[in-house]
């Protein structure tokens, strides 16, 4: 079982995806020789052909909407756009078209299809290379979002959404790509969507994000650990449809939750988890739910951009504002 | 310095009948077919009675904001009537004509545009797309449908109609690219009615016509009489030829004019002037069609009129089913949502109820 990156591990899925169901091809812009700019399809042109690992025209509007074509005939088309930033021309296609088809057709036509890209900064890109727009792609009805925080999930959540019957919005943190690594078992077994990952048991504190600050939680938890304090990590991993019950009987059990995400405050996906513990889990609170998030700002280019991530600092300053409290 | 020519073209324009019902031979061997022919011409006659029909429903509220294709009925008709059952269409919103000749139902078009999802879930060309509303967003799907073709081998085609203002947008110049690159299986028709609700064709595009548009994907693009519904299916039929047969794309250029308002919510005198319409009363397809057969004998006055009843006939019982459809419980908007209803999704779609 190898030790593989993130970016490796995506590599795997598809591949194994390629290999399991025919129905499965790959496009995108330089996805073929050039094995994507980020690698995660190096290999599959030469083991799957150009019939099944398609290069593009510079052209992310029809890569999308191409898919849908694909996808209601019965291809599992997964669309590689190379960055986020780049992303925002598919917000019709994905809106208008993928995520209501199904729907408009009453079943009749469907698109089972992925649409994948890297998201979030932290690896000093240009301008437009460090996007996190999942809250605009999260209040789609019908379209889910998923978005892994390590190699083995991005391993068996790829796959599942690669198997999903449904259009599916596949983010993966750029800052995770190459680091950590972790033993991927390339078996070809899905993990489950709409489903939290636990990834951390703790009493006194839940911590709930997704993506790359993860890693930022589960350090900033080992820091409260030292200090003899229990928390809780949640990667949200599917932000639509939301697994809240997981959120819910966490901060039951904590009364206390800060929520991490790189994306800005206002309108972030954070926002709808907060106002599901503001609801259901109010009475359960025994602190103010804090956010730990990108600044209301455009997305600083690189010199400042680890201003405006959370760091581990920040989520162990509200987490000490929280624990100050009752 | 030197300069040369690197490339030159030309746009062909292709008409079979003159706007009197003459005919300009030599015609294609489909126009010697007088039952075809006579079968085309119910179809037009029957898609302007249908919107006819259509707009009284909502000009007395029992329809929602409907596109009449009045003045336009040769280009969905002419190029459908080319398809096979097996190709795909993929249709705007102005293309009730194309849907009927396909075989999607008088009443499924008035369940749509009434405002029910069941209008869509066409009991017969049950590969064919929905309309499109946003405008050219489904010419990348078309492309799509057509790479699955290409994938498997299939000796299909997808044939997409949509507007004239539907060329200015990205969505077109993308997927028209693409099936230039890969040679798809894929003929793309412009309805051009001259008018995108008000703005008029010259102010559209400065290009002297839309079918070069072409040209720069490196595909064919041409023009055809949109009001000659012989040349229409004419042309059609042999870009879907080509595109079965792995020649490659095609765009055409269907030249006609938008008699009516662009939807029943628009008044289309706020911008144009009635005066300005009329000739192209005497361009229309229905009439020229009528006069090219009435001249060749293959037509009579008792078919006209029976064809006239025939469509009133059919549109009435289809209206009068369609009034008699009860609307679907309110939770069922969650019932196509996804494959399975998400547990997330529970609580909400229970406030709606059971049923």
């Amino acid at each position: 079982m190898p030790d593989v990156t993130l970016v490796q591990a995506v590599n795997l899925a598809a591949g194994r995806a390629m290999a399991d169901d025919p129905t499965v091809v790959l496009l995108g812009e330089d996805i073929g020789a050039d094995g994507g700019v980020f690698r995660a399809t190096d290999g599959l042109l030469g083991r799957f052909g150009p019939g099944r690992v398609l290069d593009t025209p510079l052209a992310e509007s029809a890569i999308a909407g191409v898919s849908i074509g694909l996808a209601a005939q019965g291809f599992r088309p997964v669309a590689e756009i190379q960055f986020m930033g780049f992303a925002y021309t598919c917000l019709d296609q994905m809106l208008n078209h993928a995520a209501r088809l199904r729907t408009r057709t009453q079943g009749r036509l469907t698109c089972p299809m992925v649409l994948r890209m890297p998201c979030g900064g932290g690896i000093h890109a240009p301008e437009h290379h460090s996007e996190s727009g999942e809250a605009c792609f999260a209040n789609v009805p019908g379209l889910r979002v998923v978005i892994p925080s390590s190699p083995s999930r991005a391993y068996g959540l790829l796959l599942a959404a690669i198997q999903d019957p449904d259009p599916v919005l596949f983010l993966e943190p750029a800052r995770l790509y190459r680091t950590p690594r972790e033993t991927v078992a390339d078996t070809g077994t899905a993990l489950p969507l709409d489903r939290c990952f636990t990834l951390r048991d703790g009493a006194d504190i839940t911590f709930v994000g997704w993506g790359g600050v993860v890693m930022d939680m589960l350090a900033a938890a080992e820091v409260l650990a030292g200090e003899g304090v229990a928390t809780e990590v949640i990667d949200v991993a599917t932000l639509v449809p939301l697994d809240a019950e997981t959120i819910l009987a966490s901060v039951a059990k904590t009364g206390r939750c800060v929520i991490c995400h790189e994306a800005s405050l206002t309108g972030g996906f954070g926002a709808e988890i907060a106002a599901r513990l503001a609801g259901p889990g109010l009475l359960s609170l025994l602190a103010p739910v804090e956010r730990v998030t990108g600044y209301d700002t455009v997305l600083p280019l690189p010199r400042l951009e680890d201003a405006h991530r959370p760091s581990v600092a920040r989520i162990l300053a509200a987490a000490r504002r929280g624990l100050a409290h009752g | 310095m030197s300069t040369e020519p690197v490339v030159q073209f030309k746009v062909e324009l292709t008409r079979y009948v003159a706007a009197d019902g003459t005919a300009l031979p030599p015609l294609p061997a489909f126009a010697e077919d007088r039952a075809l022919l006579a079968g085309v011409y119910r179809a037009m006659v029957f898609v302007r009675a249908f919107d006819a029909k259509a707009v009284a429903l909502q000009r007395t509220g029992r329809l929602g904001t409907y596109a009449s294709s009045l003045g336009q009925e040769a280009v969905g008709t002419g190029a459908a009537s080319a398809m096979r059952a097996e190709d795909v269409l993929l249709p705007s919103f102005r293309d009730q004509a194309a849907q009927l000749m396909r075989g999607v139902t008088p009443l499924e078009l008035l369940l749509y545009w009434g405002g029910d999802e069941r209008g869509s879930d066409f009991a017969g060309p049950r590969q064919d797309f929905p309309i499109s509303v946003p405008v050219a967003s489904h010419i990348p799907h078309a492309a799509g449908v057509a790479l699955a073709f290409k994938l498997r081998h299939e000796k299909r085609a997808a044939l997409c109609l949509f507007g004239d203002g539907a060329t200015s947008k990205g969505d077109f110049y993308e997927a028209l690219n693409m099936a230039g690159v890969w040679q798809l299986p894929l003929v793309m028709v412009v309805n051009n009615n001259q008018w995108a609700i008000s703005v008029p064709r010259s102010a559209q595009s400065a290009a002297r016509t839309l079918a070069q548009k072409a040209i720069a994907a490196g595909i064919p693009g041409e023009q055809v009489d949109g009001n000659d519904v012989i040349a229409v299916r004419d042309r059609v039929a042999q870009a879907l030829d080509r595109a079965r047969s792995g020649g490659g794309p095609t765009l055409i250029e269907a030249l006609t004019y938008r008699l009516g308002d662009h939807t029943t919510s628009d008044d289309a005198r706020h911008y144009r002037d009635d005066t300005a319409v009329t000739p192209h009363w005497h361009e229309e397809p229905i009439a020229r069609l009528r006069q090219f057969m009435l001249a060749r004998s293959t037509w009579s006055r008792a078919q006209e009129e029976a064809a006239l009843a025939d469509a009133a006939a059919t549109v009435d019982s289809a209206v009068d089913l369609y009034l008699a459809t009860p609307k679907r419980p309110a939770a069922s908007m969650f019932d196509h949502l996804f494959a399975a209803l998400p547990p997330a999704l529970a609580s909400q779609r229970a406030e709606l109820g059971d049923a």
